[in-house]
Parts: structure tokens; sequence; C-alpha cells
């Protein structure tokens, strides 16, 4: 348990430091894109919903097990698509 | 078979994680932006694919969910106005966190008595930050939405009533901790959710682009901490690198502002645009020079390169049709038209940029603060729409300026500077703009979509 822990830690701070990286690269111009998308990413919770719903029985574990994948499916669609839309505007020098 | 399936989770949660991570870097350039944001999105559905596989499932529940947080978040995404952005990314925010927060409430229950202590702590963070995100979210949208007073809302002795709730929030995990005390456990709850709004509420309405910076850090964290809970490698990668993300930009919007992340939070400043009301008017013993709308158009059309330097009231006005119009015309004579974007200049990092590409402004058109600067001494006009304290030069020299030493766009130092203002009221900040009194400043009074609309016209007959 602690082992795997500390394995999820390492696997953290190295995954901050590629976030770093990446993300600092990416020009102010696209600062609002990078903030919807990367919003969406977060939305990766909806995997701990669904093995909420799929692991308990419980009716309050189903409760907040739908409640968690509502949100967290809001935030996954509403992120991507919006940030979609709104990489559709940006339009490529001379058109 | 069970087995496989295991094999074939971890392969997947692999693979989404670096679709993550190549999709972010993609976002980095415009040209691939969108095909880099598709990828995430497959390496969402990738996730998602693979969470499901072989497991027993309740499926009624899991696609009803599916179904009605994808309706939401389709009509949201198709809906928004861009004007409204940072909330619709504070609502994601909030509910991002709001759903880790959920994950680890479910797991508390689900472990009961035998629960093991680091996974407990692991569960009472999750709920900590996921819930403070939550609320916090939900304030900040209400103060980009006019539904809350965009006022600091600041109680006495703010700052320790903050940490006592913090200790008491330590507190409480820990009783929860030895007693394994349901009751604990939503009093934690409750106090993270009352942490959040005390903490967002004392940011002013002008602040939140770093409260929405922040709180996208928060969302990240939150879905790390859960799959420290879950021990879910995906969860762990996808929260460590939104949270990155949200650091890297309230850091930019706290150099942009020249003021701490702690400064934005606890000082209570940055009242928000309706504060500017009431006394105004024209510093004794300096006039400004008034340009009418038909010699700022012949003043334009004449020149060689134009620099427009929008603000948010470029925005509020709903302006920015008529803003690419005119830059459109200008080119059409042979005049050299840029923007220059002050990094504060929308109400959310790169919100300006968006708001003019809505209005079909090439974004090679589009320069930062820090490639524009120098270029401003070859300008021959500068053509300023509702942007203030960002080219006040009193930031450059002036000591005793509350906005000393914030980094602006240096308008001044162009052959002639066009101010388009509805009045002499000052910005958020009340402070006194020396360019507006200027010898190379001419001020252009009226709403800028109407001003915009009648410098279309006198151009067009220059």
């Amino acid at each position: 348990m602690i082992d795997s822990l500390f394995v999820g830690f390492y696997i953290f701070v190295l995954a901050l430091f590629v976030g770093f990286e990446v993300i600092t690269k990416v020009p102010p111009t696209l600062h609002t894109p990078l903030m919807s998308g990367s919003n969406a990413i977060s939305g990766i919770a909806i995997v701990g919903a669904l093995l909420v719903v799929s692991s308990v029985e419980g009716s309050l574990s189903t409760v907040l097990g739908f409640l968690a994948i509502v949100f967290a499916m809001v935030n996954v669609v509403g992120g991507f698509m919006v940030t979609d839309r709104m990489l559709d505007m940006f339009k490529r020098p001379g058109k | 078979m069970g087995d496989y399936f295991t094999y074939a989770r971890a392969l997947g949660y692999l693979l989404a994680s670096a679709l993550f991570i190549v999709g972010l870097q993609m976002l980095s350039k415009p040209k691939s932006a969108k095909a880099g944001n598709r990828w995430a999105a497959l390496g969402m559905l990738i996730a998602i694919v693979v969470t499901v596989l072989g497991q027993q499932l309740n499926l009624a529940v899991i696609l009803a969910g599916i179904v009605v947080g994808g309706l939401i978040g389709v009509v949201a995404a198709r809906r928004v106005q861009m004007t409204s952005m940072p909330q619709l990314v504070g609502i994601f925010n909030g509910l991002g966190g709001g759903a880790s927060a959920l994950v680890a409430v479910a797991e508390f229950y689900k472990g009961g008595a035998g629960i093991e202590i680091i996974t407990l702590v692991t569960i009472l963070l999750s709920t900590f930050i996921g819930a403070l995100t939550f609320s916090g979210s939900f304030v900040a949208f209400g103060k980009l939405q006019g539904l809350i007073s965009g006022k600091p809302i600041i109680l006495p002795l703010q700052s320790t009533i903050d940490v006592v709730f913090l200790l008491f929030v330590v507190g409480l995990g820990i009783y929860v901790g030895v007693s394994g005390s349901a009751v604990a456990f939503l009093g934690l709850i409750a106090v993270s959710l009352l942490l959040g709004v005390l903490l967002v509420g004392a940011i002013g309405g002008a602040d939140m682009p770093v409260a929405i910076s922040l709180l996208n850090s928060y969302s990240g964290l939150a879905a790390a901490a859960t799959g420290f809970v879950l021990l879910n490698n995906a969860l762990i990668i996808s929260g460590a690198l939104v949270g990155a993300s949200g650091l890297i930009l309230t850091s930019i919007m706290c150099k942009a502002m020249n003021r701490s992340i702690w400064n934005v939070m606890f000082a209570g400043v940055g009242g928000g645009a309706d504060a500017s009301s009431g006394q105004a008017g024209v510093a004794e013993g300096k006039t400004v020079r008034e340009v009418s709308v038909e010699d700022a158009a012949v003043v334009m059309a004449n020149a060689q390169s134009v620099v427009i330097a929008p603000g948010y009231g470029l925005a509020v006005a709903q302006a920015q049709h008529e803003v690419s119009e005119l830059a459109k015309q200008l080119e059409a004579r042979g005049v050299d038209v840029k923007y220059a974007i002050h990094p504060v200049a929308g109400r959310m990092p790169g919100h300006m940029n968006v708001l003019l590409a809505e209005a079909n402004v090439p974004y090679d058109k589009l320069h930062d603060m820090d490639d524009i600067n120098p270029q401003f001494d070859n300008t021959d006009v500068v053509l300023v729409i509702g942007a203030n304290d960002v080219v006040n030069p009193a930031a450059r020299h002036d000591q005793s300026s509350p906005i000393y030493g914030m980094p602006i766009l240096d308008v001044d130092k162009a052959r002639n500077v066009i101010v388009n203002k509805r009045s002499m009221n000052p910005g958020f900040a009340g402070i006194e703009n020396e360019l507006f009194y200027a010898e190379n400043t001419f001020m252009l009074f009226g709403d800028a979509k109407d001003t915009m609309a009648k410098l279309n016209r006198e151009i067009k007959d220059v």
C-alpha cells in the first residue's frame, strides 16, 4: 500500500515537471484554450466516478457516483467541445 | 480473463496519459492546437472505455450519468458567448473539483471502519481540495456573472479566520482518523466548502483572472489526490499536468499585475470595473486634447503603422467586430495594423485573443506585450480602446502610484495616441492616467462600438 503510494508520488512529481515544461511553451494567444482544454483533462475524475458506481452497491454510493459522473462528464464534454469551438476561430494568417 | 482486463486497463491509462501530454504540447502552436485538443479528447475516451471494460457494472446508472452530464456539456459549450468564457471555465473547474470530492466521499463510506490510515489521509485531502474548488468556483462564477458584487468581501481578521478554518479542517481530519466519525467527516466537508467561499469572496472582481487560474490548478490537484485514493496513475498524471498548468497561468497573471499571489488573495484590492463611479474628472492644471471622429479617421488613414491596444472595455461594448472592420479598412489602404495585447486585457488568461479571433482577426496580428513594446517607437498611431491602467506610463516611473512596477504597453512612445473612452472616469484602480494628458495623446470620447462604427464610415470617405 505505502509502496504503491510512493510510486504514485514519484509519478506525480515527474508529471508536474513535464507539465511545467510543456505548458511554459504555450503562447499567451492560446492561454484561454489551454485553460479550457486542461480543464477538460481534469475531468479524468470520471474514471474514479465510474469505479465508484461499478464497485459499490449501496444506494448512497450510487447517488454519489451518479453525481460524480454527471459533474465530470459536463467537465469533459463541455471542456473539449468549447476548446474545439474556440480553436476554430483562430484563423490562419492570410485567410 | 480478469488479468487481461487489468493489463488492458493499465496500458489504456498509459496511452491516455501520453495523449494528454501530446495534446498539451500541440496546444502550444495555433496550427496544431485543434488537433492537440482532439488527441487529448481521444485520450479521455480511451480512459473511460478501459475503465468500464470487463467490470461488474451498474450500467443503467453509468449511462444515465454520461448522457445527462454529456448533454449539459454540449449545450453549455455550444451556447456560451466568448465574453462569458471565464464564467464557463469557472463552472467547469468547480464541477471537476466536485467530482473528485464526490469520489473521495464515496470511497470513505465504502471503506468504513477498516480503512487504512494512509488511504484515509488521501481521501481527506481529496475531499478538502475538491470541496474548496467546488464552492470557490461558484463564488468566482457569481462575481464574473455579476450575481455577486465584484467588491472583495473581507471579514474583520480575514486571514486569521482563514487560518483558523484551515486548522479546523486539519483537526477534524485527525479526529476522523482516530474515531472514524462520519459526523466529523461531514463537518470537514462543510468547513472546506465554507473556506472556498471565504477565500474567493475576498478576491476582487478585477482579480478574477488569478482566481480562475488558481482554481484551475486546484481542480487538477483534486483529481491527482483522488488518483492517490484509487492508486490510479491516469488520475495522478492528468491531475499533475492540470495543476502545473494552472500554477503557471496564475504566476503569469500575477506578474502581469505586479502583485504576489498573497496580495491578490488577502489584500482585498481590485474592486471591479463598477468601482469607477463618482470622483473623476480632469486633474487640476492639466488639459486633455479632444479629437473628432473625422480627424481621427484622417490621421489613421494616412498613417503607415497603426497599433490597436484593446482593453476589456472593448468587450463590454461588444465592439470587436467594428474594430476588426476598422483594421481591415486600414489594411486595404496599405496601413500596417497590429494588435497589442496586455496579459490582463481580458477576464481570464488569453481572453482578449479569443474575443478578437472570434471577430476574424488573424492570430498573427495579435502581439504579446513583450513582442510589441519595442515597436511603439516606430508606430505612427496607437488606438487605445477601453484600456486604462495597462497603458498608464506612471507604472514605469511614478513610485507613488499604486500600479508602479506593473508591466504596461508603452503606447505613449508612439508618435500619436488616440484614446477611445466613454468619459474621463478613472479605471477600476481609480488612478489618474497621465497618458491622457500627454502631448501626443488625443481623446476620442464615446461608446466604443458607436465610435468605431463612425470611424469606419469616416475612413471610407477619406
